[in-house]
């Protein structure tokens, strides 16, 4: 049996470059690419941050860095109103999309669940391949739509109705036809990939890894897929019956051809909840493995966790409509989902506690992946905080489509798709790419982007309080948010900061990838099964299949030698002294 | 829980680049698992069309609207009847498989995709008339909802009749499956029963309000 192990990695030392780095088969490469995928979209929606945000401090003035884009989308570098709205919208289309589910699912869900699980690949390997090459096409249509007649989705990411469902509100046509397809494309990848998810856990697992051996990761890996695939439905039957009202004439969103725009958002909502927690749970499971390992101690409450998830999970079904308090939906409805809405940061509030119990009287370890996870936690709680105010009907009659909106859910999406996904990076890179990145670059990476982040959003909750809306041109048209615009152009310049605050980073993440030290197969002393195997990680992953003998977080257990147990190895016998 | 014995497996490929022989039993197997997965997601897919239409449905007065024919409910009954029997053989097939009876299985495969073929022959012969009729998919609300939900089903039914027909297509060749290989005719059957069970909520709802 080694042998066919030898010659199953010879066979594929044969095989070509393109079978072996681009249509590949073996869920490491997918992981990458999705990675790479996610990475390049971040600075893409990035850049259209940036447009926004000049626009916002110093309207109608020409960007710098804008002038290569031609008339009419943009004029010498003045942004017009039309590629404004088209920026918004797909500024947060790809990055909810695009960046954060390739990223915290695509790359590190694909990269880890075999490994974790210890499983020679996913289920479907070639399903796999399948999925990445869907968000690939997915992402050129949503690039390409920038370059349509008409110009791209301009109807906010939420892509309301009856705004979306005609081309004559927004004068885009195949722009938005092209940002529905390549959504429905999103999800199908995404369907392809939670079909993997959960078949390669519940039917792949390791000798000796039951469910309640499995690292918290992959729990949250697969609630999220389980919560994706039972939210997606209905909004892939809204999205058909969307692009059927803007293609063949229906009227299911037109209110003058008998449709209801409410439709729309219930659709849009019940699936647009579950999937904030899509993004989030993936990334403090990445914390929930990095906070044991750094302070060396077991997770407090492991099982707590898992079922505090699902409630959450259950729950995340019934809080839509505290997106449509005032949209003029049935007023009865309101309080019911206000109830649930606040019921819901309950299992967080209990994660959160989790969290702090498991560094309390820990030996911490202020290494970057560490630093990252424990800013995942903090600005978490803001946006967590800021939702119940949000949940309150009373309250969000105010501040709904308001700033304080905005700096809410990037207060919950940041930290979980950059601050978790970063922490992940640092964590697993060495595995993943066999080299250490450099502590130092990442620290400053770390403190730049923590400190400009909150110079950004924290103002914006001021914003918001003063009444400013959101997704508005030009701020100066009005006279009463004249006097705010100083705190405008002070998040813009935030802003600014933020993105030049990437650049330690991506120095960092090649210069390490090619120049770094190498990396040990095991460079944390974690017990997950991912660092059991050697670095680089072999095709078909372990030699032999490892043996689990108990649970992933064995840190500093009393009467053993070594304050770390590996999955795979049994408990050592107390050393006699 | 209790531990599953610790035997460390060597690498085993069963061909289908899936990877068997890690655990000591398989609860199920991956690919019904996958599908079943999938099934799952359809069902909320329906779910969505199914609000859609009971919303809309609600908002309006008068169903049909003025000028839009009525649904064809009697053929549709007899229609509903071909296909619900079509389940029923697909249930025999699955069954003859388990005793091992090959020739059993490829009647009753054939049976299921003849009554599906009639299915959405007929569908597809309303269709036409309802379209003589003046009922769109634009003609109004009532006419876009038919449509889509129904149009959805058919395809549903169109999909689940092409991997019938592979099924039915190494079925006929005889050696492709038996009692201790027959995950193909396994999947065909869930997909198949669930665009049937699916159906008479449809047509409920569609057809009789
Ligand atoms: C802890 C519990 C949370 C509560 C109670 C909560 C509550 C709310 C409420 C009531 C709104 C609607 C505000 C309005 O439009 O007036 C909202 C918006 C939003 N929340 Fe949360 N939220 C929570 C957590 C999260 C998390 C974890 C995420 C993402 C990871 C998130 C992402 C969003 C987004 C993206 C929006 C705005 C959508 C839009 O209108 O564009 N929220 N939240
Ligand atoms: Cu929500």
């Amino acid at each position: 049996m080694a042998e066919q192990a030898t010659s199953e990695v010879q066979h594929t030392e044969q095989m070509s470059f393109v079978r072996k780095y681009i249509f590949s088969v073996d869920h490491k490469v997918i992981g990458k690419q999705y990675l790479f995928l996610s990475l390049f979209m971040a600075l893409v929606a990035g850049t259209m941050a940036y447009y926004v945000r000049w626009q916002l401090a110093w309207p109608e003035t020409a960007v710098p860095g804008a002038g290569w884009i031609p008339e009419p989308t943009a004029f010498s570098g003045i942004i017009p109103p039309e590629f404004y709205n088209a920026l918004v919208t797909m500024h947060g289309t790809i990055m909810v999309f695009f960046v954060g589910m390739p990223l915290l699912l695509g790359a590190f869900g694909n990269y880890l669940l075999p490994l974790m699980v210890g499983a020679r690949d996913m289920a479907f390997p070639r399903l796999n391949m399948m999925s990445f090459w869907t968000i690939f096409t997915a992402s050129l249509c949503m690039i390409a739509s920038f370059f349509v007649e008409g110009g791209s989705a301009a109807a906010g990411w939420t892509g309301y109705a009856p705004l979306s469902a005609d081309p004559i509100y927004t004068g885009v046509t195949w722009g938005l036809n092209l940002w529905i397809i390549g959504l429905a494309l999103e999800f199908t990848s995404f369907l392809m990939g939670g079909i993997n998810f959960l078949t390669t856990t519940v039917t792949m697992r390791a000798p000796g890894m039951t469910m309640l051996r499995l690292p918290l990761m992959v729990w949250m890996q697969i609630t999220a897929a389980v919560l994706f695939m039972l939210s997606v439905g209905p909004l892939v039957a809204g999205a058909i019956l969307l692009l059927l009202d803007r293609t063949v004439g229906t009227g299911f969103f037109l209110p003058g051809k008998g449709g209801d725009p409410l439709l729309w958002q219930h659709l849009f909502w019940f699936f647009g909840h579950p999937e904030v927690y899509v993004v989030l749970l993936p990334g403090i499971g990445a914390v929930m493995e990095i906070l044991p390992v750094f302070s060396r101690k077991p997770i407090f409450g492991y099982r707590t966790i898992i079922w505090s998830t699902m409630v959450a999970g259950v729950l995340s079904f019934l809080v839509w409509a505290h997106h449509m308090y005032v949209s003029g939906m049935d007023p009865n409805l309101v309080m019911p989902f206000s109830i649930t809405t606040i019921l819901i940061s309950v299992p967080f509030a209990v994660i959160i506690f989790a969290f702090m119990a498991t560094l309390w009287g820990g030996s911490i370890e202020f290494k970057t992946p560490m630093l990252y996870a424990i800013g995942t936690v903090t600005t978490f709680i803001i946006g967590g905080v800021t939702g119940i105010f949000n949940g309150s009907p009373p309250v969000d009659i105010f501040i709904h489509d308001t700033y304080f909106v905005v700096s809410h859910f990037h207060f919950t999406l940041f930290p979980s798709v950059f601050l978790g996904g970063f922490a992940a990076l640092y964590f697993w890179f060495p595995k993943m790419f066999g080299k250490m990145m450099n502590e130092t670059l990442g620290k400053i990476h770390f403190w730049w982007t923590m400190i400009c982040f909150n110079l950004v959003f924290i103002p914006m909750f001021v914003l918001g309080m003063g009444g400013h809306m959101r997704r508005i041109y030009n701020p100066m048209q009005y006279d009463f948010l004249k006097p705010m615009q100083g705190i405008n152009q002070f998040i813009t310049y935030s802003a600014i900061l933020l993105l030049l605050g990437q650049i330690p980073f991506i120095v960092n993440f090649f210069w390490s990838m090619f120049g770094g030290k190498k990396a040990g197969d095991n460079p944390w002393n974690a017990n997950t099964l991912e660092w059991a195997t050697t670095t680089p990680v072999p095709h078909e992953n372990f030699d032999t299949i490892p043996t689990v003998y108990h649970g992933p977080y064995d840190y500093s257990l009393p009467n053993q030698n070594e304050d770390w147990q590996p999955q795979h190895l049994e408990k050592e016998p107390a050393a006699v002294a | 829980m209790s531990d599953i014995a610790a035997v460390p497996q060597p690498l085993q490929k069963n061909g289908k680049g899936m990877f068997a022989g890690q655990r000591q039993e398989l609860v199920i197997n991956s690919s019904l698992f996958g599908l079943l997965i999938f099934i799952g997601t359809e069902i909320m897919f329906f779910a969505g069309l199914i609000s859609v239409f009971m919303i809309i449905r609600a908002g309006t007065d008068t169903w049909p609207p003025a000028g839009q024919p009525l649904l064809p409910v009697g053929i549709t009954t007899i229609n509903t009847i071909f296909l619900l029997v079509s389940g029923f053989t697909m249930y025999l097939a699955r069954k003859a498989i388990g005793h091992n009876n090959t020739k059993a299985l490829t009647r009753w495969l054939g049976l299921t995709a003849l009554l599906g073929a009639i299915f959405l022959a007929v569908q597809g012969s309303e269709w036409v008339r309802l379209i003589s009729f003046g009922l769109t998919i634009s003609s109004s609300t009532y006419g876009g909802t038919f449509y889509t939900l129904i149009g959805c089903h058919g395809l549903h039914v169109l999909g689940a009749m092409i991997a019938l027909l592979r099924v039915l297509y190494k079925s006929v060749r005889g050696t492709t499956y038996s009692s201790s290989n027959r995950t193909g005719v396994e999947m065909c059957s869930a997909y198949w029963f669930f665009v049937v069970a699916i159906w008479p909520i449809l047509f409920v709802l569609v057809y009789l309000n």
